[in-house]
């Protein structure tokens, strides 16, 4: 399957049935694929007339209670950017996928990851946060999309699935099981009295400041349980390691490659993947820094994940950056480079 | 093998359309005739013939491409010269089709004339373990939503059930009812099945009309 593929089969296979998008490349598959599928199973595909249309949607949607998304691609996550801080504002849980491309304005249409500072720091107005999920296999790509609803619905909030636009593309086998579903609360969703409750009434205007700020104040305390309870990461080869690189998605895969190398030639170098870019997963990297000399950020973009990685270790350690942009993807032998020049001690 | 004057591979999108032209291409030219290659998929930009442009270069067929293939942009147009592959009948063709009925659209502007010259063939590409062509039925459906918008009639299967580097020989057995299953709905034939170079010996004897294919590319992220 596809990687595209994959989000959109995991999703129906999510129970999500409610669709709403519109093309732009790298991620039109997964538009094309529900298209296909949504009306067989009685759900809902609706190609809205732009991506500003299709997120205020998700906000309708997903003010029902029902699990709903949608999914672009860098420009086009920019023009739903005011929508997302809507839905942080009325607490609504939705699935919001960006299949990354290179930038800023229109770009191109090759695979980037320049769009890590939008989806972790800026995706739109005000105090607020998004789940990010940074998937490195198509299987991942189903996986989490699976664990992005579960986890938008458990603290009301917004999961980004975050994928390079290589990851969209790339075909890998994946095995596919209908999840088991958990049931969480939502009583607050709007689905009708029968005159037998009070109105509930989604809305992220408040007419009165302290109640503003108790509501940013509660935002950010289910944010502090996301930050305790959700942070996910996978660590490779870091046992013994001296060298520690920090990649995602694509480029973790392309950094593997580059640590199997340098392990043969006797360089002892591992890899901490996030896999929750928001929450960031700084006490493994933190740990790590009582370890190893020296960190490499590998990113797809001009250093953006580098100054999580730097706040990370207190910049108790180097940390450089190996990158390639404009679409362009750093090669196993770019990365094994700047391994080779750290451990041969002229790592400036 | 007896090859047409002009060879279409259509088919689903993802199904190996591509990997399988330009092998077929190349297996033309040894044969000692000449050929040239038309990518006229309008639909995906990525994981085009162009990517093979080096390896096609080196047999010496010419590439009909868009110019914008695997640029930054993209940009849904074929060049004017692909008109070469019906006007200049001196050379064979091999053309590779876009994905699924919105791919074959691009096929109608030159169909009246491989029509009229009736010495063609039109290839449909199956593959069991894409997900919304895993049964008979589905890739059928597929299959004439793509003649619909070609203005062509496939004339023949080509069982390309494949997991890409993943695919062992059982693999592909268990894909032989499913490619069966399509002709006897269909009526089409199943010109070949095909199998990665290095599982062609694990195959042979027990699957008819084995094309053997070498895959494009290795990717640097596997």
């Amino acid at each position: 399957m596809k990687g595209n593929e994959a989000i959109a089969e995991a999703a129906i296979l999510a129970g999500c049935r409610h669709y709403f998008g519109y093309p732009i490349t790298p991620q039109t598959e997964v538009a094309a694929y529900m298209a296909k599928r949504m009306p067989k199973i009685g759900g809902t595909f609706l190609q809205a007339e732009s991506e500003v249309a299709a997120i205020n949607m998700v906000i309708g949607v997903a003010s029902t209670g029902k699990r709903c998304m949608t999914s672009s691609s860098s420009p086009g996550i920019s023009l739903k950017c005011e929508g997302l801080s809507y839905l942080a504002g009325c607490d609504l849980p939705a699935l919001v996928v960006n299949v990354e491309r290179g930038g800023p304005g229109l770009g191109g249409i090759q695979p980037s990851q320049s769009d890590y500072f939008q989806a972790t720091r800026g995706s739109g107005h005000g105090d607020f946060r998004m789940i990010v999920l940074a998937p490195a296999s198509v299987q991942e790509m189903a996986d989490l999309t699976v664990k992005g609803f579960d986890l938008a619905e458990k603290y009301r909030v917004t999961t980004m699935l975050l994928a390079d636009g290589t990851m969209g593309q790339m075909m890998e086998p994946v095995s596919l099981e209908a999840p088991a579903v958990t049931e969480y609360d939502k009583s607050w969703a709007v689905t009708g009295t029968n005159c037998e409750r009070k109105h509930n009434i989604i809305n992220s205007l408040s007419l009165i400041p302290e109640e503003l700020e108790q509501q940013n104040i509660e935002r950010f305390e289910r944010y502090a349980k996301i930050e305790e309870n959700e942070t996910m990461y996978e660590e490779f080869m870091m046992e013994d390691a001296e060298i520690a690189i920090v990649a995602f998605g694509v480029a973790a895969r392309i950094s593997k490659n580059a640590i199997l190398a340098a392990r043969e030639k006797g360089i002892k170098v591992g890899l901490i993947r996030p896999i929750t870019l928001w929450p960031f997963p700084k006490a493994p990297i933190a740990k790590a820094a009582a370890q190893v000399k020296e960190f490499i950020s590998v990113e797809m973009n001009m250093g953006q994940m580098i100054e999580d990685v730097k706040l990370a270790i207190g910049c108790s350690r180097p940390v450089s950056l190996v990158n390639r942009v404009g679409g362009m993807i750093p090669s196993p032998e770019q990365v094994l480079a700047r391994i080779e020049e750290i451990a041969g001690g002229n790592g400036k | 093998m007896e090859f047409k004057r002009v060879t279409l591979f259509a088919g689903h999108y993802g199904s190996g359309k591509t990997n399988i032209a330009v092998n077929y291409a190349l297996a033309i030219k040894a044969a000692g005739i000449p050929v040239r290659i038309a990518d006229l998929d309008i639909v995906n930009p990525y994981f085009r013939t162009k990517d093979s442009a080096d390896r096609l270069a080196a047999a010496g067929i010419q590439l009909i491409s868009s110019e914008y293939a695997n640029s930054n942009v993209d940009f849904p147009a074929l060049p004017g010269r692909m008109y070469a592959v019906t006007d200049d009948t001196s050379e064979y063709a091999v053309m590779d089709i876009g994905g699924d009925d919105r791919g074959a659209l691009a096929l109608g502007r030159y169909a009246p004339a491989i029509l009229a010259e009736n010495n063609y063939e039109m290839l449909f590409v199956i593959n069991c373990y894409r997900p919304l062509t895993q049964n008979a039925a589905d890739t059928v459906e597929v299959l004439r939503e793509v003649e619909a918008a070609g203005g062509m009639k496939a004339t023949a299967l080509v069982n390309n059930s494949n997991l890409g580097v993943h695919t062992a020989p059982e693999d592909i057995l268990a894909s032989v009812a499913y490619a069966e299953e399509i002709s006897r709905m269909t009526g089409l034939p199943v010109k070949m099945t095909t199998v990665r170079e290095d599982l062609l010996p694990a195959l042979s004897g027990k699957i008819e009309n084995l094309f053997p294919l070498a895959l494009q590319h290795k990717y640097t992220w596997n």
